[in-house]
């Protein structure tokens, strides 16, 4: 397991690389990326700074990847999370997953980012014509991740 | 006793015009949320933490609900809903 909270961009191909270096073992890598949008509430973003509680990120972040390898069989798992400011097109986030076979890493995969919608300690702040907005949470990302618990 | 380190977050860190404070376990308060009610009466500006107000809290870098016991010396957070990834 490796977590990362960051300023820094990061190399996606690199890190996916990564997860199965030198374990034959691995079958299948499944990763996410996500992305600053251009656009939110009909309302264009010019740029959007992460705010982040240091410490409790990334214990919140390596919990969630524990949780993750207790519920299904990984081979590898990596998480990087990045703060500051960051303009439209600039990943936000990485989460990859590395298992014997797909469905263990697809599943593990869309439950770390779940978990970490709701869980981690990020808020984000648009940058508008209009002025700056902190973002609002979701109840979509809370039902993404209640929905973990029923099965 | 050890005095508390309490820290403010995002929106509720710029409602309150600061990112956080140390302070003496006021007399009567047990809990996160007996805290929060402490704090959240000093009036003006602090009811950004009032019943009512959507904000979570962490104690010692955990989320815990209001029944979170507190002692004295603990680092206590409060916050928005968080909105990463």
């Amino acid at each position: 397991m490796s977590v990362s909270v960051q300023r820094e961009d990061f190399d996606a191909g690199a890190e996916i690389a990564a997860l199965s270096a030198g374990n034959a073992g691995v079958g299948a890598v499944a990763s996410f990326v996500g992305l600053v949008r251009d656009a939110g509430h009909d309302q264009r973003v010019e740029a959007m700074t992460l705010e982040h509680y240091p410490g409790m990120t990334e214990r919140a972040l390596a919990e969630i990847v524990v949780e993750a390898e207790g519920r299904w069989r990984l081979l590898g798992t990596r998480v990087i999370h990045r703060h500051g400011r960051l303009l439209p097109g600039e990943r936000i986030v990485f989460v990859g997953v590395a298992s014997a076979h797909r469905g263990d890493a697809f599943a593990a995969c869309e439950f770390i980012m779940d978990y970490l919608k709701t869980r981690a300690p990020f808020w984000k702040r648009e940058e508008t014509p209009e002025g700056a907005r902190w973002v609002d949470a979701r109840e979509s990302d809370d039902e993404a991740a209640a929905r973990w618990n029923a099965n | 006793m050890s005095e508390l380190n309490i820290l403010y977050f995002a929106s509720l860190r710029e409602a309150l015009g600061c990112s956080g404070e140390r302070l003496a376990l006021p007399d009567g308060v047990r809990t996160v949320g007996a805290l929060r009610e402490h704090l959240a009466a000093r009036g003006e500006g602090w009811a950004a933490l009032g019943a009512g107000r959507n904000v979570r809290a962490a104690l010692d870098q955990r989320m815990v609900g209001p029944d979170a016991p507190l002692a004295g010396g603990e680092e206590v957070a409060f916050f928005p809903p968080v909105t990463g990834g």
